[in-house]
């Protein structure tokens, strides 16, 4: 294929290497793609497809094992093989982007005015002071208040959207021609996201830049861009319009991709189902500030007189954004975290039990983490893992007898027995997922709570791991509460839905309700952020 | 700020009261005593000797008049130099170790991070394998062969500097000294550098930095190096101490009249109120230091700051 000449970024050949002691990775298997000028093209794909990385190794970002080969012209001038000073020219002014990680991409000892003018001193040459002017046009642009006194706060004392904001402000502050965003609304709540995707259209159409913008969420790319190209470890798999991905893909992964959707629905546990766990106006408070010869100088409420009923077989979802008290709601719940409120289990008053009167209740009592990666120790096999709360709430089991039932744990999860002998890092985020489960299931739990399970996992895996759970649940009778941010998994795992905000309940109900007539503003607008994008 | 420097203050009230308290009763429980000489002294002067140092008082009574004259400065004789009171010995020879100790904290700190960062940006290079290895050699080997071998070099064989002394206080008396006293500091920081600059390069705010253009000069001392010096800053209140009694040896080598040699001679000769001068010596520069960490890192990182 030739070069297309109109294009602003055309990619030919494209080539990332990875060096590891085990050896080589190929990341990036000679990919050809073009970016017009003013258009939006999304780059999809699962992790590991490269999709990143493509756009790092044309930056000159990689990691330092990492090698790019092939070509690709930013209007007909060749990037690949640039050095760093010749391609200084180019990032930060003809091409600028922007990150998923906006808590971690801007540096914390800095302002964020000093961090936005920093592209244009070094661009243009022009002093801190001059740039300062540009800096307040920029911030007002991007839709941050009070410009004058924010440009001299920390990345800090902003909330993830603004610093969002703020990173788009740098991106467009030399004007650029195309503007790469990788992954930018992942790591934000549904209403900020489509926020920051509105004011990233908007600004589009006023400067006319190209936009690359890689994601995994399909959603987003329904709704933002013009052409798609679908990639898989490494290659293109599918490239073409919107209509043409949506309507009538042509490869089966496309098809997987989109049907990877969450699907299915859960039934409402009979009437006369006991109720496993209750809790009553839980109310959860922190304190804020305050040390060793002072007082806390304030409490912040997270959980404000909650009362949460989970009865047998039944799954609540609760859901909210960041802050909305949802994950305090469910470590209360277990009594991990001091708390206010009545609380039962299975008819019995657990509202004063102590650390001690509550761990033979623990195992019936179980807890699975977001993260699959941070929560299994790096240093225990995974046999070693699963089968700790065996040690302590069944201590006459011999090592034989536990082994076994680690073999049948891991067997349930789906996954191969083997496992046992190895560890975590040697297992993908879904397989952890499934590892972390194993762990509460091989106590037998009565009521186990989620706290988004699904949240770190890709779509296509996220369905697997939604499947086994609901598996379970009907072999076992179990009872869950599931918190996620994720409406679509809500949807599809739970009966009951609690949607969250400030500490509060702001609606709850069977979860067709919710979804089909929503009540409250709040609820309307989550919804709408998140199922609009379809 | 202001507010924060005297609750600082104020808190270091309590913890030299601490302090002092533990090292009074371990020194009286330890074995022997000031006056127990290898040919032991006749009953008679030793009973006087006893009665003249109010040692023949019961401890809780020498203690708190211990406190009650500490407290206003007077730290009492010492019991092995004979004409000096304690603040007379230990304001005497502290200029010396102060200025000998400040100029190595000096060569110790720059010298660390210059070489760590060197280190950090050639990771896994043989320069780094090399920089490594002399900040391993650095703390292993001992300062009491470090110091001989550069007068071997220096001073014996090419007759650059002098051998020890003070002199008229000129840096030609001070550098090989300062050396051997800072060998060992400089590889702790080095080390401490290499590590977290090796991080915060692999940050992504520092990705953002390159990926805008900013020249690899601003990326690295503008943003990474300013993040990496924060466990760096924090190691100075633990190397400011270390240098002071590190100097016992040094002084002694290099015949420098500073206040190291009391830290040996107090403990081995039961000097009970040397010993607790430079306990006490000792706990005021960590608890300096460590206020001066706490500001520089308010100063360093927005995110601690103190107002």
């Amino acid at each position: 294929m030739t070069d297309n000449k109109d294009a602003v970024l055309s990619v030919r050949g494209l080539k990332v290497d990875f060096t590891t002691p085990d050896g080589d990775v190929n990341a990036v298997k000679g990919i050809d793609l073009d970016v017009l000028p003013g258009e939006t093209l999304a780059v999809v794909g699962e992790s590991g497809s490269g999709k990143s990385q493509t756009m790092m190794g044309i930056m000159g970002l990689l990691a330092q094992n990492g090698r790019v080969a092939g070509s690709a012209k930013y209007r007909g001038k060749e990037l690949v093989g640039l050095s760093t000073k010749a391609l200084n020219e180019v990032r930060g002014s003809k091409i600028t982007m922007i990150f998923q990680e906006p808590m971690t991409s801007l540096d914390p000892l800095y302002t964020i005015g000093r961090q936005i003018a920093e592209p244009i001193v070094h661009h243009k040459g022009v002093s801190f002071k001059q740039a300062k002017v540009r800096v307040l046009e920029l911030l007002k642009l991007v839709g941050i208040p009070e410009p004058e006194r924010r440009i001299n706060s920390y990345p800090h004392e902003m909330s993830g959207g603004q610093r969002q904001r703020v990173m788009i402000a740098m991106a467009l502050a030399n004007e650029p021609d195309l503007l790469i965003a990788d992954e930018p609304t992942t790591a934000l709540d549904v209403t900020i996201q489509a926020q920051i995707l509105d004011l990233l259209r908007d600004l589009q159409k006023r400067f006319g830049m190209a936009i690359v913008l890689i994601t995994h969420d399909l959603g987003v790319v329904k709704h933002f861009a013009e052409r798609v190209v679908v990639m898989r470890r490494g290659e293109v798999v599918e490239k073409g319009t919107i209509k043409d991905i949506f309507e009538r893909p042509q490869e089966d992964y496309t098809k997987m991709l989109l049907a990877a959707e969450p699907s299915g629905s859960k039934s409402a546990p009979e009437d006369k189902a006991p109720i496993m766990l209750e809790g009553r106006n839980v109310t959860v408070d922190f304190a804020i500030g305050g040390g060793f010869f002072t007082s806390a100088h304030t409490r912040f409420r997270a959980v404000d007189g909650v009362t949460v009923r989970l009865k047998q077989r039944q799954t609540i979802g609760i859901v909210g954004e960041s802050g909305s008290g949802k994950s305090t709601l469910g470590r209360a719940l277990l009594r991990l975290l001091p708390s206010n409120g009545q609380y039962h289990f299975e008819n019995k008053n657990i509202s004063g039990f102590d650390r001690a009167a509550m761990r033979p209740l623990r195992r019936e009592l179980q807890l699975v983490f977001q993260d699959p990666y941070g929560s299994l120790s790096p240093r225990q096999t995974v046999g070693e893992i699963i089968t700790e709360g065996l040690l302590i709430h069944e201590p006459q089991l011999s090592r034989a007898d536990r082994d076994k039932r680690a073999i049948a744990a891991l067997k349930e999860v789906g996954l191969d027995p083997g496992a046992r002998n190895r560890y975590p890092h040697e297992f993908s985020g879904g397989q952890r997922q499934r590892i972390a489960i194993a762990r509460a299931m091989i106590l037998k739990p009565k009521v186990v709570i989620l706290d988004e399970p699904t949240s770190a996992l890709d779509r296509s895996v996220q369905g697997q791991v939604i499947e086994l759970l609901r598996d379970l649940q009907a072999k076992h009778d179990l009872s869950y509460i599931f918190i996620s941010h994720d409406l679509a998994v809500i949807k599809a795992m739970s009966d009951y839905v609690i949607v969250m905000k400030s500490g509060k309940i702001v609606e709850e109900g069977q979860t067709d309700d919710i979804f089909d007539a929503p009540q409250h503003d709040y609820t309307k607008t989550l919804i709408g952020a998140a199922f609009d994008l379809d | 700020m202001f507010h924060f420097v005297l609750r600082r203050l104020a808190s270091a009230v309590p913890t030299l009261f601490i302090v002092v308290t533990i090292s009074f009763f371990l020194m009286r429980f330890a074995p022997g005593g000031p006056f127990n000489l290898e040919r032991p002294l006749p009953p008679a002067t030793m009973e006087n000797l006893m009665k003249a140092y109010h040692l023949d008082q019961p401890l809780w009574n020498q203690y708190l008049q211990y406190l009650k004259n500490a407290v206003t400065g007077d730290f009492g004789p010492s019991y092995i130099y004979k004409d000096n009171t304690i603040a007379e010995l230990i304001g005497k020879g502290l200029p010396y170790s102060v200025e000998l100790g400040f100029y190595a904290l000096l060569l110790a700190l720059f010298g660390g991070v210059i070489v760590g960062t060197i280190a950090a940006l050639r990771q896994n290079s043989f320069l780094d394998f090399l920089i490594m290895s002399v900040a391993t050699i650095g703390v292993t080997v001992p300062n009491f062969v470090v110091g001989p071998v550069l007068t071997l070099i220096f001073a014996v064989l090419l007759s650059l500097l002098p051998a020890g002394g003070w002199g008229d206080g000129s840096w030609r008396f001070l550098i090989l000294p300062m050396i051997a006293l800072a060998l060992p500091q400089l590889a702790v920081f080095a080390r401490l550098t290499r590590g977290s600059m090796i991080e915060g390069l692999h940050t992504d705010h520092i990705r953002t930095a390159r990926a805008y253009g900013l020249p690899p000069r601003t990326v690295v001392i503008t943003h990474a190096m300013r993040g990496a010096l924060l466990p760096v800053v924090s190691y100075l209140a633990p190397c400011a101490a270390a240098l002071l009694t590190g100097s016992a040896v040094v002084e002694t080598i290099f015949t420098i009249p500073g206040v190291g040699r009391y830290f040996v001679l107090g403990a081995i000769n039961r000097d009970y109120t040397l010993v607790m001068g430079t306990v006490v010596l000792v706990a005021i520069f960590v608890i300096v230091f460590n206020l001066v960490v706490d500001i520089l890192y308010g100063l360093l990182d927005p995110r601690v700051r103190h107002d």
